[in-house]
């Protein structure tokens, strides 16, 4: 991928580059990817420099630190509460013990409820699942109008979307819990949704419309002279040549929705709390001796789908933050 | 033809129309109504008696509020600058060809893919004084080591911030990366030539360069700090005592923990203009100057 920094174009047709570039496949970043390796053959020391070996100490130490906590966490889930109180957390467990993953799973406490971090699993699953779907609906469809159809007013439109991307949810939160009650959907599964669908509309919507306006007019003209109406050419010609931003798309919302926490805490309810609120629970709101083993257990079983998403898109979810990252 | 033109013309209109409904509600109209309810004398319940600057006089006089603000300039500038400073080195230590170079980006980026929630959490057990590293370190015979933060009231903000570095780096990092690897060779060709250090290539040249990346990772960085609220739940929960408040956090809490709806709104609307302070110049910087440039070219 390289930088929209030198490109002559406008503001929007370079942001559309970068994204564009970024998700049209393996075969534009390749080249700049072995452009970049070949300069640093050319300037690379031939032997084992001490600024080589500075580099690779200063890669280990960053290594460890990002990996510490991953290591530490699976290992203090695997051990027994005897072993975690006498040992260090570095120790590695005298067995492989995943009793304290099948009681996270099916009957760790949250409150007077013990029936496990499953409940908030299947809840975040039924919230993110139609949550990641509406919302890519609704940004395909308004990215799309707003790049090749002139509607009035269609810039104030966006310009509103983007503003309300940045500000924080504390402004909006309080009035919407209010209407929402007011209409009787406050705390179910339904408002959740809406919710996430709302809030997820600016970055949906923008990167639809970069995806959209790095697209060749004279494809949308053609489209047009051959009579096709606004939803014939969305459905029939965009739609079809949209599944890399589709995938991105896709894997943005998974984990923003799965990772959510203040908007599921304060609108889901109850009875379909996500699996962040409900670990939050689990572990913040305990009396009495803790159980790290079971803690951390849980803490990895939340974060599993979003690690899963990860490790198995790969650079998409480099593309992802890409498309994502050029918001302005 | 022209008839048909306008139909669809009329169907593109249309369609935005509940795009406009949604928008106008769920962010123009939340927002104005917050802004009303910070007028008046609301606590539990939105009332419309109107107090003027009542709830903004309460919210400047209260320790608590400056605090959360100070804090909120303390972690801002150090996780913005850490995780560019921290991004920034990571991904050149990437572009100098070392080995594992695909399995060391999927390290330093895993954490970003992880909550906040996780993120704190993770960090919160790794800080705590009988379980964490300092009890690990202090069995391996180094008794006077401590990393006791998230629970000591002078080090706690740094906490987040250490966990904060932890979680967004890997972002700065991927961003970096690929503008780095965007760097025409030219100029790799050019300076060595001319004997100039890599480094004094990296810091004078290929900075400069990659300024419209560092602005949007300074952007990305930013909204998560004035969002942060479910690090600071999971890691601290704003504590010892009020070490580690931040702005959403103080909202959420007067919101739905105080009852305290006219303080919050007014706080939430200080957050707001500070927040427009910021970005209002910056959207016409990076949309409206550029698109004229763009225009023209």
């Amino acid at each position: 991928m390289s930088v929209g920094t030198a490109s002559p174009r406008g503001p929007h047709r370079e942001s559309a580059a970068l994204a564009f570039r970024g998700t049209a496949g393996s075969n534009d970043s390749v080249p700049a990817r072995q452009r970049g390796k070949s300069a640093e053959r050319g300037r690379r020391p031939r032997q084992l420099t001490a600024g080589r070996i500075g580099l690779y100490c200063f890669v280990a130490v960053a290594a460890v630190f990002f990996l510490l906590p991953a290591v530490v966490m699976v290992l203090t889930s695997l051990k027994t509460m005897p072993e975690i109180r006498s040992g260090s957390i570095f120790a590695l467990p005298a067995s492989l013990d995943l009793a304290a993953w099948a009681k996270a799973w099916s009957s760790a406490c949250t409150g007077l409820d013990c029936e496990g971090i499953r409940v908030g699993f299947w809840n975040s699953v039924i919230i993110t699942a139609p949550s990641t779907v509406f919302s890519i609906a609704a940004g395909a469809l308004l990215g799309y109008a707003l790049s090749f159809w002139r509607v009035k007013g269609a810039d104030i439109l966006f310009a509103v979307l983007l503003l309300g991307a940045f500000l924080p949810y504390q402004i909006f939160l309080y009035p919407m819990v209010r209407a929402f009650s007011m209409v009787g959907l406050y705390n179910t599964l339904l408002c959740i949704i809406i919710v996430h669908v709302v809030f997820g509309l600016p970055i949906m919507t923008l990167i639809f419309r970069n995806f959209y306006a790095g697209l060749p007019v004279e494809l949308f003209n053609a489209a047009r002279v051959d009579g096709g109406g606004f939803f014939r050419i969305f459905w029939n010609v965009m739609l079809p040549m949209s599944t890399p931003i589709l995938i991105v798309a896709a894997i943005l919302q998974i984990t923003n929705i799965w990772n959510d926490f203040i908007l599921g805490l304060v609108f889901a309810g109850r009875e379909n709390l996500p699996m962040t609120v409900q670990l939050n629970n689990v572990v913040n709101s305990t009396y009495g001796e803790r159980e790290y083993n079971l803690n951390m257990a849980a803490t990895i079983l939340t974060a599993a789908v979003p690690l899963l998403v990860y490790f198995v898109s790969g650079r998409w979810f480099v593309r992802g933050i890409a498309a994502g990252a050029v918001k302005g | 033809m022209a008839a048909a033109h306008r139909r669809t013309f009329n169907t593109a209109t249309l369609v935005l129309v509940p795009f406009w409904l949604v928008v106008l509600a769920a962010y123009v109209g939340t927002m104005l109504w917050t802004v009303q309810i910070s007028f008046t004398a609301s606590k539990l319940l939105p009332v419309n008696t109107y107090v003027g600057f009542y709830q903004y006089e309460r919210l400047f006089s209260s320790t608590r509020w400056i605090v959360t603000m100070q804090n909120a300039v303390i972690f801002g500038v150090l996780f913005i600058g850490g995780a560019l400073v921290l991004g920034f080195l990571l991904a050149v230590v990437l572009d100098q060809r070392v080995r594992f170079e695909n399995t060391l980006r999927t390290i330093f980026l895993y954490p970003y893919a992880m909550s906040f929630i996780v993120t704190g959490l993770i960090w919160q057990w790794l800080m705590n004084p009988g379980l964490g590293i300092q009890k690990a370190v202090r069995g391996w015979g180094w008794t006077g080591f401590s990393f006791d933060w998230s629970v000591d009231r002078d080090m706690a903000l740094y906490a987040l911030v250490l966990a904060g570095l932890w979680q967004a780096s890997g972002l700065v990092m991927a961003l970096m990366l690929a503008g780095l690897r965007g760097v025409d060779d030219e100029i790799w060709k050019a300076s060595r030539i001319d004997g100039i250090p890599p480094w004094r290539v990296y810091l004078f040249v290929i900075v400069p360069m990659l300024r419209p990346l560092i602005v949007t990772a300074v952007v990305l960085l930013a909204i998560s700090v004035v969002k942060a609220y479910d690090l600071v739940v999971a890691l601290t929960n704003g504590g010892p005592g009020i070490a580690t408040e931040l702005p959403a956090k103080f909202v959420m809490d007067n919101l739905f923990t105080r009852q305290n709806i006219g303080l919050a709104t007014a706080a939430a609307t200080v957050m707001l203009i500070t927040v427009a302070a910021v970005l209002v110049p910056w959207i016409y910087a990076e949309y409206f100057r550029k698109a004229r440039k763009g225009a023209a070219t």
